[in-house]
């Protein structure tokens, strides 16, 4: 297999993007992508997109396509692929990318991920949403993700003694990052108490607790690595693809406070990579709900079981301190266009690995991780990557 | 040619609900009310309409300036709550309130402000010679689906502006208008009760229109905030006029008298005109009101007001809409559903 590298990437200003259609974000990361990766679109040999559900949010399938229409690529015949795995459809997406260029079969090939969702109102958005969890045991009882997250918050409580302070500092954090970060959906600080006094959505986890609805796309542009000098600089080499699944619904796992999913892509990432936790100097991280980044800190190995409620209250995670979490906001604060996240996480780690990320650079930074799960963990995927 | 208000009458029903009632009963425990700086909302009586609003509304303003019904030319009435689909509200009006056949009328929909709009009508015929006086009314008894976010503030009530060019109460200096497609709340035909955009309705719907027309106007007029002593702004809940205030300059003692949704609730097409009654209620001669309608769909009316010395006769001559305010009788959510309609029998 041969090694594989991020040669340009692009990302939407996340949010409501109330002017723009699907096809519009579709077009303007696009754009973003090729020009800083300088390559042009003769050469580009596949797309693939990651795409929750352009059929409920906008009525639109077959995004594969679409995306090569948008780009103007179909003059080319460029084969383009839509895959999904609910809210890590980016990332599967990415992962989809390195393994055509990693086989040999395809040279440059674009990974993108976008997702439209403020047409339909906030309840047909939730319903769709809630189409990755398992409809017909968790949706027709009347589960919704908020309320599946909320009874993996309850029981980490209960085992741990996580309290609903620690998660909220996950939420002032990454809304502190977000601050810093342009294309951030909110840009606006916010306190613990803040948090605890918003909104109840499903106890113990309030409005502040929970990521976004939002509107945009990223694109990363790939090539092999003996070429990518040839495009760029500061190429990004991609050590490590990992993707793991686990069962559809909450109630069938082992335990509800660790994804598996998540720990077994992580070990096979961190196996490819030969690497460890102790390795990674930042990481984008899957915080959809705030009990989301304390599972996943502790189910990637950063933390000891138990222990990510504390990580969060001691500041570990935040930048300038040992291991930077969600340094673009997260979805928490950067936002959550669902098929989106997984990519503008690698955007993420491409920027601070450049050193480019301005006022939220961790400085040194040279491996980074992305993390991004689908549904309740029914899909994790992890990405390691490194400044060559 | 100078025109303006000749006269002006308000309606409020006297049934009230609390906004924390409603939500005690969709089990909602956000501080909506506070959230929306709505405490209750008046609510129509089970007979009470569009219609019986409009005239009791019209009546008053009649009353106020002692006008001859018969030289009024035309009747608009602004609503989006019309009894009829077909059949017009300003013909029950003009019949009611003495007006003899040779006048115009039609019924007006622009959401929630049809009010301001058919003020503007009248105003250019008035102005044109082509009719004496005219009756401008904005009227609702507004619909909200139970549970809806709308229903904590859709309320009923309305207000009738007589526009003429003599003995003016206040004289209409400019008018100006910000219309777009925008598609942030609706109701298609033949459903009980309308759709909205969720938080779509917020920034590219009210704000964006009410401050372009607010602008709009102040840049054609050369005026700026400080040139007013008050400013009315569309209520579609407690909250959007005082931070669109806010961003326009005007500051909250220029809105306060106007502002009269946190008591009352949306009287959609006539929440504007309902504050802009309340503000020529306590208004002096020579004062200067700044108004902005809304109406999702979407468009702002925006007016500079100078109020005339005929005010001081004329006020009291009708009631107040304090006056309506403070007559009230709180109702439960049972018979509010009842009076509401939203039984099926």
């Amino acid at each position: 297999m041969r090694s594989v590298s991020i040669i340009g990437a692009g990302c939407t200003r996340f949010g409501e993007r109330w002017d723009d259609s699907l096809r519009d974000l579709v077009v303007e990361t696009g754009i973003m992508s090729i020009e800083d990766a300088n390559v042009g679109g003769e050469e580009i040999d596949a797309l693939y997109v990651g795409n929750m559900s352009g059929g409920r949010f906008v009525e639109q399938e077959h995004i594969g396509a679409l995306i090569a229409d948008c780009a103007g690529l179909t003059r080319l015949h460029v084969p383009s692929t839509r895959v999904e795995a609910a809210c890590a459809s980016g990332g599967l997406a990415l992962r989809q990318a390195v393994l055509a260029v990693a086989s040999g079969y395809s040279d440059i090939v674009i990974a993108a991920g976008v997702e439209k969702m403020t047409d339909v109102s906030g309840g047909t958005a939730a319903d769709a949403l809630a189409a990755a969890a398992d409809r017909e045991w968790e949706c027709f009882f009347g589960a919704t993700f908020p309320a599946l997250y909320a009874m993996i918050a309850r029981l980490h409580m209960h085992q741990y003694g996580t309290s609903h302070e620690q998660l909220a500092e996950v939420a002032v954090k990454n809304h502190h990052n977000g601050n810093m970060n342009p294309i951030s959906q909110y840009h606006m600080e916010i306190s613990v108490d803040k948090v605890l006094k918003s909104p109840l959505v499903a106890d113990p986890l309030r409005v502040l607790d929970c990521s976004p609805i939002t509107d945009g796309a990223a694109a990363v542009v790939l090539a092999p690595t003996e070429i990518a000098k040839k495009y760029t600089d500061t190429p990004i080499e991609v050590l490590a693809t990992a993707q793991a699944s686990d069962t559809l619904a909450l109630h069938d796992r082992r335990d509800i406070t660790t994804l598996d999913a998540s720990v077994y892509a992580a070990k096979r990432a961190f196996k490819q990579a030969k690497l460890s936790p102790e390795d990674i100097d930042l990481a984008e991280v899957h915080d959809a709900f705030t009990i989301g980044e304390i599972a996943a800190i502790e189910d990637i190995g950063f933390f000891k079981k138990g222990q990510g409620g504390k990580a969060a209250e001691e500041g570990i995670t935040h930048i300038g301190a040992k291991l930077p979490i969600n340094t673009s906001g997260g979805l928490k604060a950067c936002g959550h266009p669902v098929g989106a996240t997984g990519i503008k996480q690698a955007y993420e780690i491409v920027l601070q690995l450049r050193g480019e990320a301005g006022k939220r650079q961790v400085e040194g930074a040279k491996i980074g991780l992305t993390h991004n799960v689908g549904g309740c963990g029914g899909t994790a995927l992890v990405h390691i990557m490194s400044r060559r | 040619m100078s025109a303006g208000i000749v006269s002006y009458g308000v309606y409020i029903p006297k049934y009230r609900i609390r906004v924390e009632e409603i939500a005690r009963v969709w089990g909602d425990k956000n501080n909506v009310a506070q959230n929306l700086n709505v405490f209750e909302k008046s609510v129509p009586d089970a007979d009470e309409d569009t219609i019986t609003i409009s005239v009791e509304a019209a009546r008053n303003a009649i009353n106020r300036a002692g006008i001859d019904p018969t030289r009024i030319g035309a009747i608009y009435v602004g609503s989006e709550s019309h009894p009829y689909a077909v059949k017009p509200t300003g013909t029950i009006v003009g019949e009611a309130i003495g007006v003899n056949s040779e006048f115009t009328a039609a019924d007006f929909e622009f959401a929630c402000k049809a009010g301001t709009a058919a003020m503007q009508a009248c105003l250019g015929m008035v102005s044109s010679g082509m009719i004496d006086l005219g009756v401008a009314i904005g009227a609702d008894t507004s619909q909200g689906a139970p549970g809806d976010a709308l229903e904590y503030t859709a309320a009923a009530g309305g207000a009738a502006y007589v526009i003429g060019r003599d003995n003016l109460a206040a004289e209409i200096e400019s008018t100006y208008s910000f219309t777009t497609d925008t598609p942030d709340f609706w109701r298609r035909e033949g459903r009980p009760y309308p759709e909205h955009g969720g938080r779509f309705t917020g920034e590219p719907g009210y704000f964006k229109h009410v401050t372009n027309a607010a602008r709009g106007l102040m840049k054609k007029m050369g005026t700026s905030p400080k040139d007013y002593d008050y400013a009315v702004f569309h209520q579609p809940n407690g909250k959007f006029p005082v931070r669109v205030a806010a961003q326009l300059g005007f500051t909250s003692e220029q809105i306060g008298p106007g502002l009269v949704v946190p008591r009352i609730g949306n009287t959609y097409s006539g929440s504007s005109l309902v504050g802009l009654a309340a503000t020529l209620d306590v208004a002096s001669s020579g004062d200067r009101i700044f108004m902005v309608s809304f109406g999702s769909g979407a468009g702002s009316d925006a007016f500079s007001i100078r109020v005339c010395d005929e005010i001081e006769t004329i006020r009291n001559r009708a009631p107040l809409v304090e006056d309506y305010i403070n007559c009230s009788q709180h109702l439960d959510y049972a018979v509010y559903a009842k009076n509401k309609g939203k039984l099926r029998l």
